[in-house]
């Protein structure tokens, strides 16, 4: 059989974070009753002038900066056209020739290996409109009903080069994409709300083939999960058809996230079928040098800095580091979890330990996690000064996630203090001795494991709150 | 500049109309009778001139960032043929 080289580029849209429209005065906001933000702009009624929002160009440029592109500075606006009704003036204004960013690139890294991935343009559009089917699908539905609250919100379109060899490599570029969206505030990034939208361009071709085999796009990828099963699916989908002898067409397909496969929407209409032309309603934009140069200082800490920053200033792993600043929640929690926790480390562990898991099980993001940094970096102190032992830490936590209190009242509350106290260990101790003779023949006799044995009827009778480290030294010295 | 009938067919076809093939011909010959004016256009000598979409020396005419009320709910879908759950109501749409 012959083997295969995937390749993948992925288109990406961002609405862009701005309060009003990109071409009208309408808020951007979202809201759950259709045609409310509408205007005779962005209902395409005769006699309306498009004027851009300057934020826009702002957000662009940020972004752009962001992925290492080189910005623009003559900027001219075209008219897609298409005719379906989501939007009303058959054609969306965006940028064809003449993008904002050209030539940056991301960098991904996958276990382990570092990789460049370009990032070949980023342009402004606008976004389309909303139809709401009467049936379950497009195809039983007799009609449809539109709402224009978002035609014509502000959004970048961010264009990869086809440099990604896998649906690994795909999901990291677009992890790393979506915290620099965050990071710089341009975009809110919530996938299953689609306010970031991914599709993807999968081809195939023989090992060591220079030349690319057919393009297929997939569309309607809400989530990580989505992208990286639909490749996979793809390739497979591919390989199949071209093992056959078949021949692949150049077409749209649609992701079918219950049924775990992709599906033909409709062949691709070539770029001349768009008709592209010039807007002349919205005159050229000029970027000078002094705006560009503004914007880059006041880019904030990106993600790369970040990650670089917690290694240097706070000793992490590159592991943990990369983990935390993947997402700018995620990050802000911990900068915020430090400044009282005497034990980064500590913080670090909890994050990606039991609190990953658990925000994983309830489907929710840290934004949304009720423990604060502060009572989660107390917990780690309590752990640190050996007032509580690892077990009792996640007995604590547990507590914590039913109510954000502090661990220090929960400890009072619960009696979970650790005992440090000669005199009750010693008790424990020798009790256990006493009830045990059997494991202290066999310790006596050389077997070095009856230990473990008798130090777990100690931490049982203390229920746990023994400090383990003067069980094991009060217990060997008792038994020399 | 000349367009053929089956020119014309993909046209109607991208802004979704349906002609007849009745009338095919008659269409064909209006859009080459139109696009004929553009020839005389075209035979001007336009060597090292730069394209023009944009005929005032005008750039960089931007608004702030302020959201405005636009028209009410019950305006916007005052003009629509139908409406349907507060949305325009369009006929089925098939890609």
């Amino acid at each position: 059989m012959t083997k295969y080289t995937t390749v993948i580029g992925l288109e990406v849209h961002a609405e862009l974070k701005t309060k009003s429209k990109a071409f009208c005065t309408c808020s951007a906001e979202f809201t759950n009753v259709p045609n409310t933000h509408v205007c005779p702009g962005c209902l395409g009624l005769p006699g309306t002038l498009p004027v851009l929002n300057k934020q826009v160009v702002e957000f662009a440029i940020r972004a752009g900066l962001a992925v290492n592109c080189e910005i623009q500075k003559y900027n001219k606006f075209d008219r897609k056209s298409y005719f379906y009704p989501d939007l009303c003036t058959n054609y969306q204004i965006s940028q064809l020739d003449k993008p904002i960013c050209l030539a940056g690139h991301i960098d991904i890294n996958v276990d382990g290996e570092e990789k460049r991935i370009g990032v070949t343009r980023i342009h402004m559009e606008q976004d389309a409109g909303k139809l709401v089917h009467s049936g379950a699908t497009i195809s039983t539905s007799d009609y449809s009903g539109v709402d224009y609250n978002r035609a014509g919100v502000a959004l970048i379109e961010i264009v990869s080069e086809p440099d990604m060899r896998s649906a690994e490599e795909a999901r990291a570029y677009l992890e790393n994409l979506k915290a620099i969206l965050e990071y710089t505030d341009v975009c809110d990034c919530k996938m299953q709300e689609g306010s970031l939208r991914c599709d993807a361009n999968v081809s195939i071709m023989p090992e060591g083939a220079t030349e690319f085999g057919t393009r297929i796009e997939i569309k309607n990828l809400n989530s990580f999960r989505a992208l990286v099963r639909a490749i996979d699916y793809e390739v497979q989908r591919q390989k199949e058809v071209l093992e056959d002898g078949g021949r692949l067409i150049q077409e749209t397909r649609t992701w079918d996230d219950a049924n775990g496969v992709t599906l033909s929407m409709r062949n691709k209409e070539t770029a001349e079928d768009y008709r592209y032309f010039p807007d002349a309603d919205l005159v050229p934009v000029i970027i000078d040098d002094a705006w560009i140069e503004r914007v880059r200082a006041e880019l904030p800490e990106l993600p790369a800095q970040r990650q670089a920053r917690l290694m240097e200033q706070f000793g992490l792993p590159k592991y943990d580091a990369s983990i935390i600043v993947s997402t700018k929640a995620m990050a802000e929690y911990f900068d915020e979890a430090v400044k009282t926790a005497k034990d980064a480390k500590g913080v670090s562990n909890w994050l990606l330990g039991d609190v990953s898991a658990y925000l994983n099980n309830e489907g929710i993001s840290i934004s949304e996690f009720k423990v604060s940094p502060a009572n989660l970096a107390e917990l780690v102190n309590l752990t640190k000064e050996g007032v509580l032992s690892s077990k009792l830490a996640k007995k604590v936590f547990t507590e914590m996630l039913k109510e954000d209190k502090s661990p220090k009242a929960l400890v009072k509350e619960l009696g979970l203090e650790q005992v440090s106290d000669e005199g009750a260990i010693m008790q424990f101790v020798e009790e256990a001795i006493a009830e045990n003779p059997q494991s202290v023949a066999d310790f006596k006799a050389g077997k070095d494991r009856a230990i473990g044995f008798l130090v777990g009827q100690i931490m049982k009778k203390s229920k746990g709150k023994a400090n383990p480290g003067m069980v094991q030294k009060m217990l060997k010295e008792k038994l020399q | 500049m000349k367009v053929s009938a089956e020119e014309v067919k993909h046209i109607a076809q991208l802004s979704r109309l349906t002609v007849p093939e009745t009338e095919m011909q008659i269409f064909t010959e209006q859009f080459n009778q139109i696009l004929s004016y553009a020839d005389i256009m075209q035979k001007v000598d336009t060597t090292g001139i730069e394209p023009t979409p944009y005929v005032l020396p005008i750039t960089n005419a931007f608004r702030e960032d302020i959201a405005k009320p636009g028209v009410s709910h019950e305006a916007a879908l005052s003009n629509a043929p139908a409406v349907e759950n507060d949305g325009f109501k369009v006929p089925r749409v098939l890609e």
